[in-house]
């Protein structure tokens, strides 16, 4: 696992029954993208996330698949219809095999 | 080579000279999070009302998604970094068996408004000691721990997490009595001209902010933002690396981070910006 890994969200604690929302999130990470070489010459390995997803009450809101050329720190800002009271579930896949959670409720206003 | 730079010369002393382009700071409002109210904009401290007609934070010299990034804590990238140090803060090191919460407890109210009056004189030290020689002597003689690298990422971290707790507060050093001499000397060093281009600070940061130097924006140079998130560098930069970075930029041999020469120049910068709000970890490009 990389380190100092740590996901964050922001998303409104409540909101109307069919308002759309702006949630926003970012998690620390290296996204070592497996082109740069060290000191030595030797190839630094390939250390992502490669995929992100959010579900809403376990249904699928986004589903993303990253490539090496994303940067430092992955940030992803969508909207998102909130039909009704519930979780909105957050994951990170690393190449490593980690997979990172984070959930927000979400009430209704 | 040789000419190389003799027209990376004549470049450079058109775009400080000349300056055709300008780079005016652009008239906005910063609030960070919807609370903290920054001032950015304000008259000169007497240190330097025969330098700047107006003291101008960095943050107005940016572009509009630029400022943006620093009015939300999660959209600065910098604040990753507070977290990783707000971790640090609880984290016990060293032969004494001491967290920095062991003896400051928790940030928010221990560490309010200190990055304000840093760099300041220690009656203990002798010298005029910047945040970061402080966070080392709270780490050899406090903690027994190991000190940090000046410009390292765990120091600029720890800054930057000092430094959050005081934003919206005015920068206010000391620049009288015991610190008068050192004030005196970093005010000497940012008047003297260096390298083989022969700047001083003074000939961009007031003679020229508001202008473009090459494809940058000239500002006042004011170091109420530091530490600094850089879009160039996706990292928190020390006041230190980027007086090094001016310096070297002028083709001059740099002193090193942490030496007396900057800590000189940071109380003199510092006082120059004297009523401005602390603002780190601001976001710069």
């Amino acid at each position: 696992m990389a380190d100092n890994v740590r996901p964050r969200v922001k998303a409104p604690r409540s909101a109307e029954a069919g308002e759309t929302v702006t949630i926003k999130t970012l998690i620390s990470h290296p996204m070592e993208s497996g082109q740069r070489k060290d000191a030595d010459g030797n190839t630094i390995p390939r250390s992502i996330i490669h995929r992100f997803t959010c579900a809403f009450n376990g249904e699928t809101v986004i589903d993303v698949a990253m490539e090496p050329a994303i940067s430092t720190n992955p940030y992803f800002e969508f909207q998102a219809v909130i039909p009704d009271a519930g979780d909105m579930t957050f994951t990170w896949h690393d190449d490593d095999g980690s997979v990172y959670e984070e959930t927000k409720s979400i009430a209704l206003a | 080579m040789t000419r190389t730079r003799a027209i990376a010369a004549l470049l450079g002393a058109a775009a400080v000279t000349a300056g055709a382009a300008l780079a005016e700071p652009v008239e906005d409002k910063l609030t960070v999070n919807g609370q903290i109210e920054m001032t950015t904009w304000t008259e000169p401290s007497p240190v330097v009302d025969d330098a700047l007609p107006q003291l101008i934070s960095g943050w107005h010299f940016r572009g509009t998604e630029t400022r943006a990034m620093q009015a939300d804590d999660f959209d600065n990238p910098g604040m990753i970094y507070v977290d990783g140090a707000r971790e640090a803060w609880d984290t016990v090191e060293g032969e004494a068996g001491k967290s920095c919460a062991s003896c400051h407890g928790d940030v928010s109210e221990g560490m309010k408004g200190v990055r304000a009056v840093y760099p300041k004189w220690s009656e203990e030290a002798g010298q005029v000691m910047t945040l970061e020689m402080q966070v080392n002597a709270c780490r050899t003689q406090g903690m027994e721990a190991e000190p940090l690298k000046y410009t390292g990422t765990d120091m600029t971290s720890m800054v930057a997490l000092i430094s959050s707790v005081s934003r919206g507060m005015p920068v206010n050093v000391a620049t009288d009595g015991p610190a008068a001499e050192t004030w005196e000397q970093g005010k000497e060093l940012y008047y003297t001209r260096f390298g083989q281009l022969e700047l001083s600070c003074a000939n961009c940061h007031e003679d020229n902010y508001g202008r473009m130097i090459r494809a940058d924006h000239l500002s006042q140079g004011h170091i109420n933002g530091f530490p600094v998130y850089r879009l160039k560098n996706t990292k928190l930069n020390a006041v230190h690396s980027r007086f090094k970075g001016c310096v070297r930029d002028t083709r001059a041999e740099t002193f090193s981070p942490g030496s007396p020469e900057f800590v000189a120049l940071e109380l003199y910068v510092a006082s120059r910006g004297n009523g401005l709000s602390v603002e780190g970890p601001s976001v710069r490009n």
